[in-house]
């Protein structure tokens, strides 16, 4: 069990940094902190799959030469998954934003339990 | 026939190419293309659904130029193609109803915006319910999760927008999940297509290896996709989210857009991860405790609510609860009853919310149960189509519900550890749902001399329109339930 985690100890960091950010997501109050938590959670996604996709001693996907040995080079699927997931991740973080200017105009607080209070209060 | 097999692939790309095309338009304009792209994609699907239905198979359109391991794939067979034609009927219907409330909450140099998210929407619940892709469907989520929130935020009220951030945020823990569990399932197997990864999820599970990594998979998919289609200890974002945003989005939220996610995680469990090796793993008991769970809380928060589009929303809860029990009896019954429960619930749901909302605008706007006291006399039509809402979700013969409810326990009856569970659930919960909707009745049925005006039918007849086809449509399912379930069945055994 032990010796898998140091063989494997980028997947173990990729992992261990989702969590993180996955908790930051869920317990943060300030939306801000909840963002950089939802970006940290995506990018240990992506070094997971860029650390899947890595093999040892072989190139990036680009023929040269006319070499169509697929031992010469990387797999290439994850590297276009993390692109994909980049896309994603840029639009979602971009609208969380948005939605947190327009939060903070209105009630001049980042923090999201205090905003939900107030909204109780004012019975709206 | 070689026609119609395009038809899934065309229909994603005319809602998808209408939503870019409505960026451009009026208001009106984008309404209009709208209604005739939901109807357009609801013929092509009706169409897909006779093709599918009478060959009784499924098909595989290649998507480009790759075949196989590479290429992305759209898969159909007749329970796909009836989910797209059901999810049309019901937006039409939902956005129709809500038409003139609609008017009245939004700005209208905005209403081109919510018809983009409306095709938006419409376009990735087609992906996620035809895609043969895990990453594709996982891209969809994500655009189904940015449209939803759009149609929860159009409001531009306080309370809308913190909640389509707390809809935001917990969607989004809901989709990290699935994206590393997507993520170690391509580690595993190596292949992105669900029908490969499929076969190599057997093999795996046959030779013994990978048994921790495969069981944690399942593990995150299942409960991220079962956050976000709010299963109940993840359900805290769905009242507010569903309570103050306009009512054709609460309908087209809890009856399309929950149901969708359900749908993709169907899939993955007969086309990913094998219906046998879902059933032995023990996630399908953590399913169905939660399920179970769900049928009570949602009902018991419903009860103590005292506004009535949040006692609807609570009430979602509960029937998600349902679904999801049907999925942990870990039977084939139990999956039916659960698809024909997406149905029913869906077809009920969109019709309460709609006809809440005509109750409520015969009380000055308010959504309190006591100034809501009457408004059955107010609002004849909406009152009666309120009824009919309640008394399927109760249960009663002739609707919808009672034919889930009698799914759900003859599938119980079949499987001996957790047919008295599922059983004394289901008869606590029919009771506790009894309870808050025949409350709402006699409360709209009180008679009382009020302040408020009264409106006839005449008055708006697309509304009385529309909730007549949902009653129809809500008859409909409770009386033919046989070729409907036949329909499922049959769907279900193409579906791996």
């Amino acid at each position: 069990m032990g010796e898998h985690l140091l063989v494997n100890y980028a997947e173990v960091v990729a992992v261990a940094l989702f969590g993180i950010g996955f908790t930051n997501l869920l317990l943060q109050k300030n939306m801000i902190k909840k963002i950089i938590g939802l970006n940290i959670m995506d990018t240990a996604v992506y070094l997971f799959l860029a650390e899947k996709g890595y093999i040892e001693g072989h190139m990036a996907p680009i023929v040269v030469n006319g070499d169509l040995n697929p031992d010469t080079y990387i797999n290439p699927v994850p590297s276009g998954l993390v692109l994909t997931g980049i896309v994603v991740s840029v639009s979602v973080t971009a609208l969380l934003l948005s939605l947190t200017i327009r939060l903070y105009r209105r009630y001049h607080t980042l923090d999201l339990d205090e905003i939900t209070m107030r909204l109780k209060k004012e019975g709206l | 026939m070689e026609l119609i097999r395009n038809f899934p692939c065309l229909s994603i790309l005319l809602s998808m190419f209408s939503a870019i095309l409505s960026s451009a338009l009026k208001g009106r304009g984008a309404r209009r293309l709208n209604t005739f792209v939901v109807t357009a994609v609801g013929a092509l699907s009706a169409c897909t659904l006779y093709f599918t239905h009478v060959t009784g198979q499924s098909y595989v359109y290649v998507m480009g130029h790759f075949p196989a391991p590479f290429g992305n794939e759209i898969r159909f067979g007749s329970l796909e193609a009836g989910m797209a034609l059901f999810f049309c009927v019901i937006m039409l219907l939902s956005l129709n109803g809500g038409r003139k409330k609609l008017a009245m909450d939004i700005d209208p140099s905005k209403e081109n915006l919510y018809y983009i998210m409306v095709d938006l929407l419409l376009s990735s619940l087609l992906a996620l319910v035809y895609t043969n892709d895990l990453f594709t469907a996982y891209v969809f989520v994500e655009i189904n999760t940015i449209a939803a929130c759009g149609l929860i935020m159009i409001m531009e009220s306080g309370r809308a927008i913190e909640a389509a951030m707390r809809y935001m945020i917990m969607s989004l823990l809901g989709s990290g999940l699935f994206l590393i569990g997507l993520c170690m399932l391509y580690d595993m197997t190596g292949h992105l297509l669900m029908s490969n990864i499929g076969s190599s999820v057997r093999m795996i599970a046959e030779n013994g290896t990978y048994v921790i990594p495969l069981l944690v998979t399942i593990a995150l998919m299942v409960v991220g996709l079962a956050i976000k289609s709010a299963l109940f200890p993840f359900h805290a974002w769905l009242p507010d989210a569903y309570g103050y945003s306009t009512v054709s989005s609460a309908a087209m939220l809890s009856s399309l857009v929950s149901k969708g996610y359900i749908f993709l995680l169907i899939k993955i469990i007969y086309r990913v991860i094998g219906f046998d090796i879902f059933v032995n793993s023990r996630i399908i008991n953590v399913l169905f405790v939660f399920g179970l769970a769900g049928m009570i809380m949602g009902s018991t928060s419903a009860i103590r609510e005292n506004d009535i589009r949040r006692m609807i929303s609570y009430s979602s809860v509960a029937q998600i609860g349902y679904i999801y029990m049907g999925f942990g009896l870990g039977t084939s019954a139990g999956m039916v009853a659960s698809v024909f429960h997406i149905l029913a619930h869906a077809a009920t749901k969109s019709l309460l919310f709609i006809s809440g909302v005509g109750l409520t605008d015969v009380s000055g706007d308010h959504k309190e149960f006591i100034e809501l006291t009457g408004s059955a006399y107010r609002n004849v039509c909406a009152g009666l189509a309120f009824t009919v809402g309640s008394l399927s979700m109760v249960g009663i013969p002739l609707f919808s519900g009672f034919i889930s409810k009698l799914l759900f326990s003859q599938a119980a009856v079949q499987s001996q550890l957790k047919m008295l569970p599922a059983l004394i659930v289901l008869a606590v919960s029919t009771v506790l749902n009894a309870i808050y909707f025949m409350k709402t009745v006699i409360r709209i049925y009180t008679p009382v001399t009020s302040k408020y005006e009264s409106t006839s039918m005449k008055k708006n007849v697309l509304y009385a329109a529309t909730l007549f086809c949902f009653v129809a449509l809500n008859v409909g399912l409770g009386m033919c339930s046989q070729p409907i379930t036949d329909w499922i069945t049959q769907g279900l055994s193409v579906f791996a």
